[in-house]
């Protein structure tokens, strides 16, 4: 099923796909002229299909569950923020704040992400094929922040029990992250997600960063810094 | 929240083209900023003529007509909505002298042989109507849509800025040291109109400007002397230049064809460009100047 974003409002195609038939066999959408609207695609919570045709504007496929999402284009701002599960896929670039906040399901962004990718994830899975912005992983608590190309400076900022995982070079990394060792568990890990994905990919080219945890707890040594 | 746009012709192709691409940039930036709006156009400077952009603020045309033909002789006047044109031979130094001391109640938006500058407040997407926007053409344009947040909504609150010949200046954010950078501009003979925070970037440009300093190099030094965030988009005759703070929490993304760069607050605002789906997209990098 096809709708053309330049005659169909967005508001009817979101509350269409938002609120599918489950007795429909209806599984496979696609959106044309997306023109960088808002919230294309945005609280999809069924196992449905959807390509979108072009750029999209901010958060799409914001709140995504069980849905699988491909644009063919660019997306602005938070894309996938606070994604459920599914997957979504981007074959271009994205915009700042790329996963913010994801629970779970998978975001895979083939071309580069901007600044914040990640920021506060809460177990999504983020492959980045490019590189990514600066301060990525900004508090991020749960899930693999994976970046094929390079990570820009502030990697990991303020972290808490992410993983990321760079086969590039990292200009610097953030408050209390650190690069931490790549043991057998880890590349099980990472194997084990390529091959989900179809994704060949040798795991051990990859460095792990994560939290060194000095931030954890108040230490009496840093009261003169508040 | 604010909107800026810009755009850069590299071929003579879409000169004709240019208001039109400009106004609908603003049109889909109105969303964010729907208070007030203005634009900035380079076209070719013709030999001597200096173009002097004026808002009558509560002037009458007519009564505007009659008192400049007494003070500048040899005009050609262009009306738009409540601003007027003036090209004219004659000088920035006499021209300003005469419009501060004889004609106090219209203001001078913008001068040079390059720019043609307008602002009103109202929504974006009548602004551009009433200012005839699409049917202009030049070389390369910019324009704001604000939200009003840290002055009134007024004329001279909207943007662009231009604080000397030909430069102009859109900015998407807010300043918090601008009082202190004012107070050391003024003392070095900068002068404002507005209690605005973008006057105060725009003057900072000019000041480096007219000691010799590149716009780049200056853009580099604003870095450290500006304090806030913010995108910036300067205008020169020339061309443009775009800069990001370090923190880049304000938006902007670039679209490059072999005939254009555009510049924009949102992907949106660039949608109804010619070839736009094939171009070169990407988002600027914090603290890195880019200019065509």
């Amino acid at each position: 099923m096809n709708f053309d974003l330049n005659k169909k409002k967005l508001r009817e195609v979101n509350n269409y796909l938002q609120n599918i038939d489950r007795k429909d066999n209806k599984r496979k959408f696609e959106l044309s002229n997306p023109q960088g609207q808002h919230a294309i695609c945005v609280g999809l919570k069924d196992e449905i299909d959807v390509t979108i045709k072009g750029h999209t504007g901010y958060y799409c496929a914001g709140m995504n569950q069980k849905a699988n999402i491909t644009v063919h284009g660019n997306v602005g701002t938070g894309v996938a923020e606070n994604m459920m599960s599914g997957k979504v896929i981007i074959k271009g670039n994205a915009s700042q704040s790329a996963g913010a906040t994801g629970n779970g399901g998978t975001l895979i962004i083939e071309g580069d992400a901007s600044s914040r990718c990640g920021i506060s994830m809460k177990g999504i899975n983020i492959l980045v094929k490019g590189s990514v912005g600066h301060m990525s992983a900004f508090m991020a608590q749960k899930g693999n922040l994976i970046v094929f190309g390079d990570a820009d400076s502030d990697l990991g900022d303020s972290i808490y029990e992410a993983k990321i995982f760079v086969k590039g070079k990292v200009k610097s990394l953030g408050a209390d992250c650190v690069e931490k060792k790549m043991d057998e568990k880890n590349i099980n890990e990472l194997n084990k997600i390529f091959k989900e994905l179809n994704i060949s990919e040798d795991p051990k080219k990859f460095k792990r960063y994560g939290s060194a945890r000095k931030l954890y707890h108040f230490k009496i040594d840093n009261l003169s810094s508040y | 929240m604010c909107g800026i746009v810009g755009i850069y012709l590299k071929t003579k192709k879409y000169e004709k083209k240019l208001g039109e691409f400009l106004s609908g940039m603003l049109d889909g930036m109105a969303t964010r900023g729907p208070d007030s709006a203005g634009f900035a156009i380079y076209s070719k400077e013709n030999k001597n003529i200096y173009k002097y952009s004026i808002c009558l603020n509560q002037m009458s045309l007519n009564e505007f007509k009659i008192k400049i033909s007494k003070l500048l002789k040899k005009i050609k006047l262009t009306n738009y909505s409540d601003h007027v044109v003036i090209e004219t031979k004659d000088k920035p130094h006499k021209v300003i002298e005469i419009l501060q001391n004889q004609l106090q109640s219209v203001s001078l938006v913008g001068y040079g042989k390059s720019i043609s500058i307008f602002k009103q407040t109202g929504n974006p997407k009548d602004v551009v109507k009433k200012f005839k926007l699409s049917s202009f053409s030049g070389t390369h344009g910019i324009g704001h849509t604000r939200m009003a947040t840290e002055s009134a909504i007024t004329t001279q609150g909207s943007h662009p800025y231009s604080t000397a010949e030909d430069e102009c200046l859109v900015h998407n954010g807010s300043l918090s040291n601008h009082n202190n950078i004012r107070r050391f501009l003024i003392k070095d003979g900068q002068k404002f109109n507005s209690e605005n925070d973008t006057e105060v970037a725009a003057g900072y440009i000019s000041n480096q400007i007219s000691k010799g300093k590149s716009l780049e190099s200056t853009l580099k030094k604003s870095l450290k002397d500006l304090d806030g965030f913010y995108t910036f988009i300067a205008g020169t005759k020339n061309g443009f230049a775009l800069l990001r703070d370090e923190i880049a929490c304000k938006p902007a993304v670039v679209a490059e064809t072999k005939d254009y760069v555009a510049v924009a607050s949102e992907f949106q605002a660039m949608a109804h460009l010619p070839d736009v789906n094939s171009a070169k997209i990407f988002e600027p990098k914090p603290g890195v100047v880019y200019h065509w």
